[in-house]
């Protein structure tokens, strides 16, 4: 047996952690260089405002202070509006109003960081307020203010309508049912707050033309050829697409919120090829968390159809979407409402209708991401809180409800009712060991005693299905570019190899699995191949990393292109081992004479032979690309399982256990998965009980610093505990799934479930989340049952 | 302009600097060492703490001039004569890492407490850290990797350092 390679299944230790725990990780903000001038900006303190007039001489005369740019300059070149990735449009700044709080009104270049502080504080802007549109349900209303009045075509706030599904057969089901029950769900605004913020330095090389940008971002590869088509129709002249060298380096966590192009990079590149200096423009975290995108935002009114013994037959949903001032969303684009219609879940009912009906308001753009972009975050929550309500409303355990309603695993591949082809999955399974595993009798009985002395106990479930790894490209594009992505191997002389990947890594530990991907199938040494990304001019083409498409996609192109070399290198072996190819077979990591596995050859050894000693008429070398485009999604999915107690006191509640069974196919590297879901969980429990955005009556933001808004701390998070199943799936080229966001997705309706299971003896039948103390407390002051 | 001297790492660094100079700013612009990191503005994401004389401090919320004449110590300066502290190695172990972002300062948290409370329970080294956030982990692998530097410290044993 060879040596072990690394390869798939093993905890190999990452091989980027010896840069961040000595310091020396390369973020865009370590980034010096010579000459470098120093962007701020200055922001709107409306949320609906004419600007009458910018004032910028104050600022102009202070020593240090090179320039200040408006909407009007850039309205010069052409530059004022940008496209947003769904085709939309938004200010990069505006001419003549402000459409949002913390909106970019102005830039201010200087000499230093501190300088360009000092001259935002220095340009004088006169606003005259606009009425602003806060609620999304009013904004409907004929009689609202216009968010977008440039949109000249259209007289209303509305963006867009979008459905799925068979309405008549789902109206009929629902006529039909036994049983009915109906809630209105409200899913907020969140933020992603990665801790590093966004922000850029553009260098603009006046003598070769180049523009090389190191940037926060998700997508470099999509990010250049939007510059390009950008400068093409703006009045600075298209900059050629080989003259853009966009660079990922080191990201301090993504979770899709540096996916969106925001003005800032727009007016630091403009202001490096204007003045030819390089521009560093760096977020602060109140404008992060004030004027960057945000997620979810979603009013759903959730229906569910069925019979008395349990049968689920038919999903209903209603869905207002609230975008702000600009569909900036970061869904594919034939999908308004990103994948939102996998909402029937993990449950095999006849038919669903979901419609989803997009709205402007005087917000930033939200519905963008937070760990997960497509909306299945929503979905999940929709149906998994329904089916609890189902489950409420039948009088039978939430457990036993799923477990008679889940897609049996012979019915795989499955068709939902509004169209997905799940690939493959047991839900059942996963669902039998977390109960056992945690204990699901017991801590059924011992809540029936606490509840018989008043304490106040919940256990919740969540069962989901995840959709992921956009994607195919007969229907998935983003601005028409298609969802592949790429993969590029060589294999140098002396066996070690090195691995250009078109997605990117924001702490997702690229640099280590898909060393073990290639390790794998090429039967090299993990510890020899180095994974380089993030770097357009040398990284093959791509659409980034988010909503958990690396493994599924690059991940995909990586085996395949590390299986096109182990064709090569086994027509090198034959010749080597003066044999006939169809006599060698790949087995034990080399290649060896059937029959006679003394008889082989290392990959180490046909790597030297492929520059030294190839058959004559073979090209030289070894080296392979593949584009790899998906034949379908995948569907991960898990079974959760929370426990809760609730203090009568405070109203707080407190995560006694959560157990998380997670299926995501095969595993590269169980350590770095299990750090996924430990992450992603921390991002569910923190919509659930602490974090949500926002605004009054005037569109103030309510939690525009970290001071307001709670991200989880170690405090409140509790100690995950996890474990797996394994459905492969059938159709991606080693099973894989991808795992980023499952936990998200799945993590806030376990929580809700179980303090409404916990309440439940109350009458109550829904709480919209975060689902913090005060709420809580009402509630158990309503009943008498607060504690003083 | 105000003459400003710090300890860093063992090593002086002067400058003239505006008063104003915040010490996140000095060791990152002045000194050049961009291990320590900015992630709020409000003082409550702690990705900037480092050890001033020994104690975890924030240092987007100082003035490079208050701690004039101070010992500081960074991310850069726990690796001794190539030998990686305890702490790093139980980062690297436990994996108590993924974007990085975070770390410097986490470490720096839980080298300190190490040093008052050789064997902090799973309680104490929560509280430590919870002036940290990470967006990344869900904490649970960092209190695992202070834990393990907890032990590293006690009986200090060989153990392989991972190399660049
Ligand atoms: S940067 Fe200092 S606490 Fe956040
Ligand atoms: S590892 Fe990313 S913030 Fe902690």
């Amino acid at each position: 047996m060879a040596t072990d390679v690394g390869g798939y299944g093993r905890s190999v230790k990452r091989k980027e952690d010896p840069r961040f725990i000595r310091g020396k990780g390369n973020y865009v903000d370590d980034l010096k260089l010579p000459g470098m001038l120093y962007m701020d900006i200055v922001r709107s303190p409306y949320a609906h405002a004419k600007i009458t007039s910018i004032d910028a001489s104050k600022a102009l005369a202070l020593p240090g202070v090179l320039a200040v740019i408006t909407g009007k300059d850039l309205d010069a070149y052409k530059l004022a509006w940008m496209p947003t990735l769904m085709s939309d449009t938004q200010m990069v700044l505006p001419i003549d109003r402000v459409v949002y709080q913390a909106q970019e009104v102005a830039a201010v270049i200087a000499t230093e960081r501190y300088i360009a502080a000092d001259g935002v504080a220095l340009v004088e802007v006169d606003y005259e307020p606009l009425p602003p549109v806060v609620d999304p349900y009013k904004a409907l209303d004929p009689s609202s203010p216009l968010v977008r009045p440039d949109h000249a075509d259209k007289n209303t706030n509305h963006i867009w309508h979008w459905e799925s599904g068979d309405k008549a057969r789902t109206d009929q089901l629902f006529n039909e049912a036994e049983v009915v029950v109906k809630e209105h769900m409200y899913l907020p605004r969140i933020h992603v707050s990665s801790i590093e913020t966004c922000g850029c330095v553009a260098s603009f090389d006046r003598v070769s033309g180049k523009l090389t940008v190191w940037m926060t971002t998700q997508a470099p590869h999509a990010i250049r050829t939007v510059f390009s088509l950008v400068t093409a129709a703006s009045a600075v002249g298209q900059i050629p697409e080989h003259k853009i060298r966009i660079i990922s380096p080191d990201i301090g966590g993504g979770f899709g919120g540096k996916v969106p192009v925001y003005p800032g990079y727009v007016i630091a590149t403009a202001a490096s090829v204007l003045t030819g200096h390089p521009v560093k423009w760096i977020e602060d975290r109140s404008e992060n968390l004030q004027a960057d995108s945000f997620a979810r935002d979603y009013h759903m009114d959730v229906e569910l159809a069925g019979k008395r013994d349990g049968t689920i037959t038919a999903l209903r949903v209603k869905t207002l979407a609230d975008h702000g001032s600009a569909d900036a969303a970061a869904n594919p684009s034939k999908f308004p409402a990103g994948l939102f219609n996998v909402c029937t879940g993990s449950y095999a009912m006849e038919a669903a209708h979901v419609e989803v009906d997009g709205v402007y308001t005087n917000k930033p753009p939200g519905g963008v991401a937070y760990r997960c972009s497509f909306r299945v975050t929503e979905a999940v929550h929709a149906i998994e809180r329904i089916v609890d309500r189902m489950a409420q409303e039948l009088k039978v355990d939430p457990a036993a409800l799923r477990m008679k309603n889940f897609i049996p695993p012979e019915k795989f591949p499955y068709k939902s009712p509004t169209g997905w082809e799940y690939d493959s999955g047991n839900y059942a399974g996963a669902l039998k060991l977390a109960m056992e595993k945690i204990g699901y009798a017991d801590l059924r009985r011992e809540q029936a005693e606490k509840r018989a002395r008043g304490e106040l106990m919940g256990i919740g479930i969540c069962t989901f299905t995840e959709i992921v790894g956009a994607g195919p490209s007969n229907t998935f594009d983003i601005l028409g570019i298609k969802m592949f992505d790429s993969a590029e191997i060589r294999v140098h002389p002396t066996g070690s190899a090195i691995v250009r990947i078109g997605v990117q890594s924001q702490g997702q530990g690229h640099e280590t699995t898909f060393a073990q991907i290639v390790a794998e199938e090429l039967g090299l040494p993990v510890d020899n191949i180095v994974v380089e990304h993030g770097d357009t001019d040398t990284a093959p083409y791509g659409l980034g990393t988010y909503a958990s498409r690396s493994t599924p996609t690059a991940g995909a192109a990586t085996a395949m292109a590390a299986r096109k070399i182990r064709e090569k290198a086994k027509a090198i072996a034959a010749h080597l081992l003066e044999a006939s190819p169809d006599d060698i077979e790949w087995g034990n990591y080399q290649f060896q004479v059937k029959g006679a596995p003394t008889r082989s050859k290392t990959m180490a050894d046909v790597a030297f032979a492929a520059y030294t000693n190839h058959p004559q008429g073979m090209e030289a070398g070894l080296e392979a690309v593949d584009y790899y485009d998906p034949p379908n999604l995948t569907f991960p999915f898990g079974a959760y399982i929370c426990i809760v107690d609730i203090d009568r006191g405070t109203g707080e509640v407190k995560i006694r256990r959560f157990l998380a069974v997670d299926d995501c196919g095969n595993i590269i590297n169980p350590m770095i998965v299990e750090g996924q879901i430990h992450g992603g969980l921390t991002m569910g429990m923190a919509p659930a009980l602490l974090e949500a955005i926002t605004y009054d009556e005037n569109g103030n933001i309510q939690q525009g610093t970290f001071m307001d808004y709670l991200l989880p701390t170690s405090m409140e998070t509790p100690a995950w505990e996890t474990d797996k199943t394994c459905t492969p799936s059938p159709h991606h080229p080693f099973g894989a799934k991808g795992v980023g966001e499952s936990a998200t997705v799945g993590a806030p309706p376990a929580i809700a479930n179980a303090v409404v299971d916990a309440l439940s003896h109350l009458g109550v039948t829904h709480l919209d989340i975060p689902i913090t103390p005060w709420k809580v407390h009402k509630i158990l002051e309503e009943h008498g049952l607060a504690e003083v | 302009m105000t003459h400003v001297t710090l300890t860093i790492n063992g090593e002086a660094h002067q400058a003239e600097v505006e008063p104003r100079l915040l010490l996140v700013h000095f060791i990152r612009e002045v000194a050049n060492l961009t291990g320590t990191h900015i992630g709020c503005d409000t003082t409550s994401c702690g990705a900037c703490t480092v050890l001033i004389n020994g104690t975890p401090a924030k240092s987007c919320t100082l003035l490079a001039v208050q701690v004039n004449g101070a010992e500081i110590q960074t991310v850069e300066g726990l690796e001794q004569n190539g030998q990686l502290h305890p702490i790093q190695q139980g980062f690297f172990e436990e994996h108590g890492l993924q974007c990085g972002f975070c770390t410097p300062g986490m470490m720096l948290v839980g080298k300190a407490l190490l040093e008052q409370n050789p064997n902090p329970s799973e309680a104490e080294i929560r509280r430590a850290i919870s002036g940290n956030l990470c967006r990344c982990t869900g904490y649970v692998n960092i209190v695992k990797a202070i834990d393990s530097a907890g032990k590293k410290m006690r009986e200090p044993a060989a153990t392989g350092a991972p190399t660049a």
